[in-house]
């Protein structure tokens, strides 16, 4: 399963949010931080916002703040929110069909090993996993 | 015994009575040193229990712990409860000299996967696979009973 940049930054994000609760963060950190530019972060954190994961407070010592319950939300929650994960293979012209089936059998069974597994994986379970209750590392995201 | 059927019966929604009596003689009377039957209480009541038994070379697989059941009672969760029944098994295997502790869990069950994970449980060296043994007959309905899965 590969993941867009966007689900990359917005996984990063809410572990930075969540890794620090009781702070408002402003975005240019998170956007410092992860290379990316605050114009394409604020979509980003946006979507977040939408979904009730972060808050944002406007004005001085504002920012976005981890509202969400970091031992219940999982990666799925926050992957779905920017990916599309019902996607199927094209159809195949009518001789290939039965390949086709075949192999879309165990892509599906793939997938949802893959989905199984990121549902279960809380953000809690990963900042503990990350060892610290401090800030994730930045990362570089694909171009 | 009835408090957990009870437990048992408020999270999955089916009453075996019958089976945990299997259960209970196989795990807790005839439990007998690599057998593991805990329950957690609080004031005086069963709030959890945890079931497990060290198993040689199932799936040939070294000696290791094998834990099978585990519940708390949905008002008592997010308090340690669960990690606290899933610690004192393991060290109860570690102490029979096992270093490994596994279970099964249903795919889509993301509450148990995540508490499993949480406690620091991971993908193991085992891949469970099953397939439909059903006769034709019988195809239909067990392709409808895996669709209630």
């Amino acid at each position: 399963m590969k993941l867009q940049k966007n689900t990359l930054l917005a996984l990063y994000s809410v572990l930075e949010f969540a890794a620090r609760p009781d702070e408002h963060i402003p975005a240019s950190e998170i956007a410092e931080k992860y290379g990316e530019s605050a114009h394409h972060l604020a979509k980003v954190l946006s979507e977040l916002v939408r979904a009730r994961i972060v808050a944002s407070v406007r004005g001085v010592g504002g920012g976005y703040r981890f509202i969400g319950n970091a031992r219940r939300l999982t990666l799925l929650n926050v992957i779905v929110l920017f990916e599309d994960l019902a996607q199927e293979l094209p159809e195949p012209p009518p001789p290939a069909s039965a390949t086709h089936n075949a192999l879309a059998s165990v892509l599906r069974e793939i997938d949802q090993i893959a989905l199984a597994t990121l549902g279960a994986v809380t953000i809690a379970t990963l900042l503990k996993d990350i060892g610290r209750v401090g800030r994730p590392q930045a990362a570089a995201l694909p171009e | 015994m009835p408090a957990v059927v009870a437990l048992d019966a408020t999270v999955t929604g089916l009453h075996k009575a019958a089976y945990w009596q299997r259960v209970y003689r196989r795990y807790g009377v005839n439990g007998q040193g690599q057998r593991h039957f805990l329950v957690a209480e609080h004031e005086g009541r069963v709030c959890g229990f945890a079931i497990g038994e060290v198993r040689d070379w199932e799936f040939g697989a070294p000696p290791c712990g094998w834990l099978f059941a585990i519940d708390v009672m949905p008002s008592a969760r997010q308090a340690g409860v669960g990690g606290r029944l899933l610690g004192e098994l393991a060290e109860r295997f570690r102490r029979e000299g096992v270093d490994t502790l596994r279970t099964m869990t249903a795919s889509g069950n993301s509450l148990i996967q995540s508490f499993f994970r949480s406690q620091g449980m991971r993908a193991g060296h085992l891949l469970p696979l099953e397939m439909d043994i059903a006769a034709p007959a019988d195809a239909e309905a067990a392709v409808a009973r895996k669709a209630r899965r």
